[in-house]
């Protein structure tokens, strides 16, 4: 062998070697924790695993390339953060193996070859002289250790004697046992973690889809079979009555099919309340059947009660609507307003209509069953109401544009008076206002859909101004002058009815300053306009009223006519050509399970209890020795020796100052018991350093 | 040997001078006896109410009881006080609720027209006794210790002793009102930001108390009632501006017998960390004025070393401990023992920073001003894992939310 191979096997060594010693040392550990701290930050300041076109919105192409890249979507599969977990299992493992061997020898030995001279060197040492035989002192020295709890041994060589004594011994099997916990742990952690489902799709063995399908769509190459991943969570949509044999597992920026080697079947979820409105528990009613054995199980799931079943975790997580059936009332209002169309839709799905040839979407988004919002009570507290049920759903026009609107089935009382309310946010984000169309005396629509169908219809309209002219004492004279009269004032309740009270202003004031009145004439005429106005509007609910066989007008009515007239100036504003009046519904939910397989969880939990265990055998076992050397010091003629040197010695692994204390104690009475006989002062020898 | 018997016999003292280490006593064992037989009462009372993980919980704290007389007796006193004086309050109730709940109103109705309960027993006003008590003992402290004052320190710990028997007292008694108002409700009050701001102050003052008996010294009172006082302050305004200490049902993830187990431990780490980083500050504060002296006021530099180690070690252990369950919770509740969700990832971020610490003490034998500034650190980085996340971050512990 050449010199040469000898030194590069040497340097070679000498590298791994140094490599190791890197991998074991503190600063290496005390590093990879901080920078495991640090790294976990990101993924709580960033939302994980959101749809990627919420993080393109929120940092711009540019950034949201650069997170991308460095995989903050989910770093906490990432490979660099994996890269850091397994770096601190490396760790672990490394200083466990080189500490593990040593620390058994050193709890079984007794250090018994200790020196005077290194003893002598301790921070825990004194030393004094006795009169008292060797194995007097040995004899108390024993004594006291036992009667301390420490377990000694006594060595006699070349005319000294050696008692050396240690205890807690169980503290070094605390640091292997916490150490060696967190490898399980880590090691259980892995086990579950999408490391290995990553390394499939890396390569190719599946692949992401992206796309919102059906299961059944899915192409094959997103499916995974049963029994694919060892450990996996996965989550699953099933409407009631549905059921479904797969989990989708959240994957980059899209999904991973799981199948499931049974079929999960919901017959019914429900959600008990408390009577504040709260929920106070998510229920689904579920019935499993192995697709292998056909065993069938039937079982409630709720929050914090799991089904288990094979290893196989059925968590209840969420809950949506499932696709309710709903019925409604489309109310035009616009084009043949007043007049309704009996409609029925589905919670999830969209239905188009055709308006004035323009095409409309009305898509379904969801249906909540309560709508319990905190109101003031008529003692002025605080109460929680119940508005009922509602459903949300956006209508679309055909340039895209989409306003949504959340409707309630039936009136809600505000101040006396009960009111159909339409929600409406125009874009999204925006804050929610409502529409208050007053509820006639039969709780119903009829009445105010009347007003508003004759408000808009011209002729309707222009009749009841001619004979509203026709009463006046200047009228009744018929004629091209009445009609004109009329047809003005039609205008202006149309420009009311369309536009509001503001446009109905200034329409006025256009008038008027044609006219070029003096001032307080133009202020009078301009009075008398709006009376006008308030007439043609009051007449025209008068009629509807009569149409709908009221004969009687109460103050009820009066204050019906002002909310109503409120709510016809907002119409324009509304954003739709027709209310939604929803009257009936079947509500479908559909439950959101997590399915999970955790076959690391066993080892998890086992290393959480040898990291609980060995903590208080690390903390609360104190590991100390001590050691006690006579040394002759003094001989008479026979050669025996007179009197003897006494060394005490100790260490505490923890160099805490209990030790201090436990060492004074200690040492103080083993001189009171050996030091002082026919030596009598016994003290401490000032030579010490 | 020479040495004759006789002078071994006489120069032998057998009688050792030295601290026997605690032994368990005739009164340990009929303490743990005792609150294994209320427990056992409490059982036969109620077991039709009781699943297996609750009646493991029930006797489990009357071991854990048992065991904590036998390391501080002092507790016996606290147990058997708080015992009273809550069993009257829950009598009382239990009279008043006889035929089922009764209500928010009448309930309030009757702890107004009743004298003990309108400004003692109630758990508004056993709250309000605790904060004044804990906020008494600060200025008490802190004027003793100036004063050398003996007497005056003795008085200190008199006070938190007395606050936290009534944090206990207003404890028991939010337990059985909330049964009161409505069966439903009903909970152990460590469910939400207000009711764990109590369980934190009560801990951290017992735990302070533990120590201070240790080591035999009251100077530190002061510096970790203040943090305390913090934590009250602020509950004062979360009682009074948001209403907070209003009894509300739980929400469905929280019904479990998790909670009962995961947030104390949780607390006993917060309590221990807070008092670290306490010594810490008067830690700081001694150092920077010269260090030790021949006539301090505060405790030697050293002995403020090892609290915030002994501290520290045991809030680590208990943190660990509270982490675990956490994860046990999460894994019936939420489907996966570990979500890295923020509120659990703040929890690791906290362990690890702990674990650090303990790794630089006991592994390199780091002492001194470093360790304290790290202890105050630590606590910064505690507190963003207890408010922090349920105020800036959104995740699955949204329960606490301000």
């Amino acid at each position: 062998m050449t010199s040469q191979a000898q030194t590069a096997r040497k340097r070679r060594r000498s590298l791994s070697s140094r490599l190791y010693t890197w991998l074991t040392s503190m600063n290496l550990a005390i590093a990879l924790l901080s920078i495991l701290a640090i790294a976990s930050v990101i993924g709580t300041v960033l939302q994980q695993n959101q749809p990627f076109n919420d993080y393109l919105i929120e940092f711009g192409p540019f950034w949201f390339e650069v997170f991308n890249t460095l995989g903050l979507y989910d770093v906490y599969s990432v490979g660099w953060f994996v890269a850091i977990l397994l770096f601190l299992l490396a760790s672990t493992s490394a200083c466990l193996i080189r500490n593990t061997p040593g620390f058994m020898r050193d709890i079984r030995s007794f250090r018994l070859n200790a020196q005077d001279k290194s003893l002598r060197a301790f921070a825990h040492s004194r030393q004094y002289e006795s009169g008292l035989p060797a194995a007097t002192i040995v004899e108390r020295t024993q004594g006291l250790f036992s009667q301390l709890g420490y377990k000694a041994r006594v060595k006699e060589r070349e005319g000294e004697t050696l008692v050396a004594a240690r205890k807690g011994g169980m503290n070094r099997i605390g640091y292997v046992l916490t150490h060696l916990g967190m490898v399980v742990i880590l090691v259980g952690g892995l086990i579950d973690s999408k490391m290995y489902l990553k390394t499939l799709n890396m390569l190719g063995v599946v692949e992401v889809e992206t796309r919102d399908l059906p299961v059944s769509q899915v192409p094959e190459e997103s499916h995974l079979p049963p029994g694919a991943l060892a450990g996996f969570r996965g989550s699953v949509n099933i409407p009631e009555g549905k059921w479904g044999d797969v989990a989708f597992i959240g994957l980059k920026d899209g999904y991973v099919v799981q199948n499931l080697p049974f079929k999960i079947e919901v017959n019914d979820f429900h959600i008990e309340h408390y009577d504040t409105g709260m929920p106070k528990s998510f229920n689904s009613d579920l019935t499993l059947t192995d697709k292998e054995t056909g065993e069938v199980i039937e079982e409630t799931i709720r929050v914090n009660h799991p089904l288990k079943y094979k290893g196989y975790n059925i968590f209840q997580s969420s809950f949506g609507d499932g696709g309710t059936e709903l019925e409604f009332n489309a109310w035009q209002l616009f084009g043949d307003a007043g007049t309704k169309q009996a409609l029925e839709g589905k919670i999830n799905q969209e239905r188009t209509f055709d308006f004035n040839g323009e095409k409309y979407t009305l898509e379904f988004r969801d249906f909540s069953l309560f709508n319990v919002n905190p109101t003031e009570g008529p003692d002025g507290n605080r109460e929680n109401t119940n508005f009922g049920p509602s459903v949300t759903f956006r209508l679309r026009d055909a340039a895209g544009q989409a306003i949504e609107y959340e409707n309630y089935f039936q009136p809600v009382e505000f101040d006396g008076t009960k009111y159909f309310l339409s929600g409406v946010t125009p874009e999204v984000g925006a804050q929610q206002q409502f529409l208050f169309i007053p509820a006639d005396r039969n709780g119903s629509l009829e009445t105010f859909m009347g007003f508003y169908a004759t408000l808009k219809d011209r002729d309707e309209v222009t009749r009841i101004a001619a004979d509203l002219v026709a009463q006046t004492p200047q009228g009744g004279q018929g004629g091209a002058a009445q009609s004109a009269a009329a047809r003005s004032i039609a205008d202006m309740v149309g420009t009311f009815v369309e536009q509001g009270f503001s446009a109905l202003g200034e329409q006025v004031d256009r008038q008027l300053a044609e006219r070029d009145m003096p001032p307080e004439m133009a202020e009078q005429a301009r009075e008398s306009s709006f009376r006008v106005v308030q007439s043609v509007l009051m007449r025209a609910f008068m009629e509807t009223l009569q149409a709908q066989g009221i004969e009687e007008f109460t103050d009820q009515d009066a204050d019906f006519f002002e909310k109503a007239l409120d709510v016809v100036t907002v119409i324009p504003n509304y954003g739709s050509p027709i209310f939604v009046a929803p009257t009936g519904f079947n509500h479908i939910q559909s439950t959101g399970l997590e399915v999970t397989r955790a076959p690391g969880m066993f080892w998890v939990y086992l290393g959480s209890l040898m990291l609980t265990v060995g903590i208080f055998m690390l903390f609360y076992i104190h590991y100390r020795r001590l050691w006690v050397l006579i040394k002759p010091a003094g001989v008479n003629d026979d050669g025996q020796p007179t009197h003897h040197r006494v060394v005490v010695a100790g260490t505490d692994a923890r160099k805490n100052i209990d030790f201090d204390q436990a060492f004074a104690q200690f040492s103080d009475e083993l001189m009171r018991q050996t030091g002082s006989n026919d030596q009598n002062d016994a003290s401490t020898t000032p030579d010490k350093g | 040997m020479s040495v004759p018997n006789e002078q071994m016999v006489n120069g032998y003292q057998p009688t050792s001078n030295l601290p026997s280490p605690r032994r368990v006593g005739l009164v340990d064992v009929l303490w743990t006896v005792a609150m294994l037989v209320i427990a056992g009462i409490g059982y036969v009372q109620y077991s039709e109410s009781l699943d297996f993980y609750t009646t493991g919980t029930l006797f489990g704290t009357a071991l854990g009881l048992g065991f904590l007389g036998w390391v501080w007796p002092a507790t016996r006193w606290l147990v058997g006080i708080v015992a009273i004086i809550s069993t009257y309050a829950v009598w009382q109730y239990n009279i008043l609720g006889a035929d089922g709940a009764i209500g928010r109103a009448a309930l309030a109705e009757f702890q107004e027209s009743t004298f003990l309960f309108k400004y003692f027993l109630s758990s508004t006003s056993a709250t309000m006794w605790m904060v004044a008590l804990y906020f008494l003992a600060i200025p008490t402290y802190f004027i003793a210790t100036l004063a050398r004052s003996t007497y005056g320190l003795k008085v200190g710990s008199a006070l938190v002793w007395s606050g936290s028997v009534m944090g206990f007292v207003a404890f028991f008694s939010r337990w059985r009102e909330g049964y009161l108002i409505n069966l439903d409700y009903g909970h152990i009050p460590v469910s939400n930001l207000y009711e764990v701001f109590i369980v934190f102050a009560v801990f951290t003052a017992l735990l302070y108390l533990y120590y201070e008996k240790r080591y035999n010294n009251r100077s530190l009172g002061g510096f970790v009632m203040l943090i305390i006082g913090i934590a009250l302050a602020f509950l004062l305004w979360y009682q009074f501006d948001r209403e907070a200490h209003v009894i509300e049902p739980l929400v469905p993830a929280l019904n479990s017998w998790w909670m009962k187990i995961h947030v104390p431990a949780n607390f006993v780490g917060y309590g221990t960390f807070a008092i670290a980083a306490m010594v810490g500050i008067a830690y700081l504060i001694k150092h920077k004025m010269g260090g030790d002296g021949p006539n301090d006021r505060l405790p030697k530099l050293s002995v403020m070393d090892d609290i915030q180690y002994k501290a520290i070690a045991l809030g680590f252990a208990f943190f660990t401990i509270a982490t675990i369950l956490g994860a046990m919770w999460a894994a019936e509740a939420w489907g996966g023992y570990w979500s890295w969700d923020p509120k659990e990832t703040w929890a690791l971020i906290v362990w690890l920073n702990y674990a650090a610490w303990l790794h630089m003490r006991l592994t390199k034998g780091w002492r001194g001003p470093v360790m304290a500034w790290w202890s105050i650190g630590g606590l910064f980085i505690t507190s963003f894992a207890f408010l922090g996340v349920n105020m800036f971050l959104s995740g699955l512990h949204s329960y606490g939310e301000l």
